[in-house]
């Protein structure tokens, strides 16, 4: 797109001027509409009620109203507390959102890094969130944090091995690891020899992507897996001690993360920026294709809230006991499968 | 449909309520309305009425009270103040004497401690207090929620007249006064 | 009033303030002490529960109650009969109608009196609907502290119908005050019988849902089942009643077995048990109940025979001398009340067993050898309402 306009910006004009701030609106634009389309209505809806309508028309405002009132709070150091770790746990957790962002393509040529190693690097990046979450729950000083911290810590190593395993389904079927190949896999494969609607992998990778969604959650620390943030007995966990900006901070976190976690998926599963019958190589994409993923990311984050409002959570054993005994050997079969199906079909 | 695993099943309940709160006429119907379809009211825009027996605030008919102080006496709170005094009014016709009448002078209700029990209003042998369903009387000061004589006596236009009562029933309906 | 010594005084006082350790962070003998604090999310109100972790296995758990102590056994001996009907409706303040119903018919038996027959018909309906608005906001509560968010709008959002056919009759949705020593303050007015049988299909739709949304979900029965299982003779010995005990088998309902002045004998329902004791049981057993209940008010909106509401009862009500024990199954568990009175216009003094108060003090043994989680699923299934406790 930067050759239609027939610019050609310096290498640091290119990253500073042009793709951090896309890369920012890119990762905040999606989390407030997830949530105000989902946090605020969707679960309203599905209990029979309104929700926020008073801030501006329909309640839309409501998150600005939310993010002024959290900028104008107090800043609360509990006097225990490690004041560095402290005060870096948000900013642990955000940066690691904000560096998944930059391997999901967009369109043909409007992504921000074609790394060769994409999903590769995504995975082992989003593993960082842990000790961000780590660092809050134990520098809280306060013993309902640190059950939550603990918590968090099992939980969500053990849900990295089936999130990284059903990839790598994806991985073998794709024979790449480059998100723009992915795509384009999709794109031009085909089923069973008809090559109308491309192979989006969900149809053949549809336990993989049971599997991922599963993960995801857990990833999230969303129900039925918020046993860190176990609202009725511990007063939100490892979050109890932030107020204010760095609540805000892993507020805009936690939902930046659903908002990229749910464009990963649908780039890996569902074709990402391409619709059938229009050629993937064409200049269409790169002006519609955001649009498309963007409306792909919204379908599955509302997979994500759906089963969020309606599930009680797990315990933290049998969190454990469904990841190891039941997620990852599913997930090894599934990868021996797709290899025997890939070399025998 | 009863093998489905339970979890799929409870999505299917969310995700109806969800449609109909989203689209209350129906599917046939994709209009979204959810302030039709919310079983919520969006108070103060719009009001719900109270059945009339609710308890909203007590009103005072004057011209029947004659200070005998049972309610103060019968309230469990002590919020009623009644003070009155004891005056001659015009015989009933020509040439009789003139009766003594209790006079009310002051008829005050604290709503900052009343418990809206009913007890004053059970027990008023003379009819004079009554239950309205209004329930906006909300003050910023404290002492503004000592109604007085006055303010008791405007609510009476409150009042909403006593309904029939159900096949069966030997209670007679009670007539509210209107002057 | 006996004479201690101001240093006995003090000794007892330091001891207390030692049990009320609340800046304790880690003791490292018997494990960690977490204080799950009269403030908190889970706990129905102010209930403190200190819990002795290993981990996050409990070792030992006390439950501290009184936080909420109001005072109403002492309030009672100096208000008259009609002002304590009015206080005694706080006691469990969401099943309300069903606190005056045992002191108004203790009364009744000191008095000698009795209630025409609609007063005990529209009396037990009232009764039932009242265990209908507290028992489904259980349904919803229980899932909210296994981690549902959405269920416990479903019961406000129902639990809403049954409320307004209360308000309707009695004038309160929350605190009805209308039971009378004698019979009923008022009749019913037209139409409500027709308006309460739709208000009850609303209710039997709600439990349908719940059935599917909480009951068949994989999640809650893994969270449930087999958690928190009390066998039925520590249950009797412990005290517990209600809805408790029936779930851990014992067959006992006082509306059935000692029946006192509702009209329970007029209408063919069912009493509901579970063999197994844990806390599904607990949840299945009072989801049946409420079913039940919308059965039994059913049938007596189809058979309220005409009549008086109240009985011929002097305008002031002086008690004669006596004492009389009158329990209910009310929707907690058994509510008592000993009224004994020296024929004066206040009783002398009475006596409220609670059902909560009974139901918690099984507490520390069932809270043994359980994980953190289970502790908030196993109260919930418990249902205690502060107020019961403490009084």
């Amino acid at each position: 797109m930067i050759d239609l306009l027939a610019l050609s910006p310096a290498w640091w004009q290119e990253t500073f001027l042009i793709k951090v701030p896309i890369g920012l609106l890119a990762v905040l634009l999606p989390a407030g509409t997830i949530v105000y389309l989902y946090l605020f209505k969707a679960i309203s809806f599905m209990q029979s009620r309104l929700g926020p309508m008073e801030a501006g028309p329909y309640g839309s405002l409501q998150l600005l109203a939310e993010v002024g009132k959290w900028i104008q709070k107090e800043d609360i150091f509990p006097s225990k507390a490690d004041k560095f770790v402290f005060a870096a746990a948000p900013f642990v957790v955000l940066m690691s959102t904000f560096l998944l962002v930059v391997i999901i393509p967009a369109g043909p040529d409007a992504l921000f890094v074609d790394l060769d190693a994409g999903i590769y690097f995504a995975m082992a990046v989003s593993s960082v969130s842990v000790i961000g979450i780590l660092m809050a729950g134990w520098s809280s000083a306060n013993k309902y944090s640190l059950l939550g911290g603990i918590r968090a810590a099992g939980q969500l190593i053990a849900y990295e091995l089936p999130l990284i395993l059903a990839v790598v389904g994806v991985v073998i079927q794709a024979g790449t690891m480059n998100m723009q190949g992915i795509v384009l896999a999709q794109a031009e494969g085909e089923i069973f020899g008809w090559g109308g609607i491309g192979n989006p992998f969900i149809l053949t990778q549809f336990i993989g992507f049971v599997i991922f969604m599963i993960a995801v959650q857990a990833e999230l620390t969303q129900a039925p897996f918020d046993m860190p943030v176990a609202e009725s007995e511990l007063v939100t966990g490892y979050l109890t001690e932030y107020s204010g900006i760095r609540f805000l901070l892993f507020f805009i976190g936690e939902f930046a993360s659903a908002g990229v976690f749910s464009a990963i998926a649908a780039v890996l599963f569902f074709g990402g920026w391409y619709v059938p019958g229009i050629d993937p190589a064409s200049q269409l994409f790169n002006v519609i294709g955001p649009l498309i993923l963007a409306g792909k990311m919204m379908v599955i984050a509302f997979l994500i809230f759906w089963f969020r409002f309606t599930f009680p959570r797990f315990r933290e054993d049998q969190l454990q006991r469904l990841a190891w005994k039941f997620l990852i050997p599913l997930s090894l079969a599934n990868i021996a499968l797709t290899g025997v199906l890939k070399v025998a079909v | 449909m009863s093998q489905l695993p339970g979890i799929l099943k409870g999505l299917k309940v969310t995700f109806r309520t969800m449609m109909k709160t989203l689209f209350p006429g129906g599917l046939l119907k994709p209009i979204p309305k959810p302030s039709e379809g919310a079983l919520t009211v969006q108070y103060p825009h719009v009001k719900e009425a109270p059945p009339p027996r609710a308890r909203g605030v007590i009103a005072l008919h004057e011209g029947n009270c004659t200070a005998c102080m049972l309610c103060a006496r019968e309230c469990p709170d002590w919020c009623i103040y009644i003070e009155g005094h004891k005056e001659l009014a015009p015989p009933r016709r020509e040439g009789g004497k003139p009766r003594q009448v209790n006079a009310l002078d002051r008829f005050d209700i604290d709503f900052s401690l009343c418990m809206f029990c009913g007890i004053c209003v059970e027990v008023c042998p003379f009819d004079a207090l009554f239950w309205t369903p209004e329930y906006e009387f909300s003050e910023l000061k404290l002492a503004d929620l000592l109604h007085d004589k006055e303010r008791l006596g405007e609510w009476m236009e409150t009042v909403p007249d006593f309904e029939e009562y159900e096949d069966g029933s030997e209670q007679k309906v009670r007539k509210v006064p209107r002057s | 009033m006996s004479i201690t010594s101001e240093s006995d005084q003090l000794a007892y006082i330091a001891s207390q303030a030692a049990d009320a350790r609340v800046n304790v962070e880690v003791e490292t003998d018997e494990g960690m002490t977490l204080n799950l604090g009269p403030q908190h999310p889970a706990t129905h109100g102010t209930l403190r529960i200190i819990v002795k972790l290993d981990g996050e296995k409990v070792v030992a758990a006390e439950p501290i109650m009184g936080y909420m102590h109001r005072g109403y056994e002492k309030l009672t001996e100096v208000r008259t009969y009609p002002q304590v009907t009015t206080l005694i409706n706080r006691i469990d303040w969401l099943g309300s109608f069903a606190n005056e119903v045992p002191f108004i018919l203790a009364a009744e038996q000191l008095m000698e009196v009795e209630a025409p027959p609609r007063a005990q018909w529209i009396r037990t309906i009232l009764f039932e609907l009242s265990r209908i608005a507290n028992v489904c906001l259980f349904l919803g509560d229980m899932a909210v502290q296994i981690g549902a968010t959405t269920p416990v709008f479903y019961a406000f959002r129902d639990r809403e119908f049954v409320l307004n056919q209360i308000e309707r009759v009695t004038g309160g949705r929350f605190h009805p005050n209308f039971d009378r020593i004698g019979g009923l303050k008022d009749d019913l007015p037209k139409g409500w019988i027709e308006e309460t049988r739709g208000a009850l299909n609303r209710m039997q739709a709600f439990c349908d849902e719940m059935e599917e949304l909480v009951l068949g979900n994989e999640i809650f029965q893994a969270r449930t089942r087999g958690i928190g299982t009390i066998p039925s003779d520590i249950a009797l010995a412990y005290g517990l009643s209600g809805a408790n005990l029936r779930a851990s088998g014992v067959d006992w309902d006082i509306r059935r077995d000692a029946n006192v002045g509702l009209v329970y004998d007029q209408v063919d329902w069912k009493v509901w048990t579970h063999p197994d004791g844990d806390s599904f049981a607990r949840f299945w057993v009072r989801l049946q109940e409420t079913r039940e209940a919308c059965n039994i008010i059913d049938q007596l909106l189809g058979t309220i025979p005409s009549g008086p509401i109240m009985a011929k009862v002097p305008r002031i009500i002086k008690v004669p001398p006596g004492e009389a024990y009158v329990a209910t199954e009310n929707p907690l568990g058994e509510m008592g009340f000993y009224v004994v009175s020296k024929g004066d216009l206040t009783p002398f003094r009475v006596k409220i067993r609670s059902a909560s108060f009974s139901n918690m003090s099984i507490a520390p043994w069932v809270l043994k050898d359980v994980f953190v989680p289970d502790i908030i699923s196993i109260l919930a299934s418990l249902y205690f309402i502060l107020g019961d406790i403490d009084r």
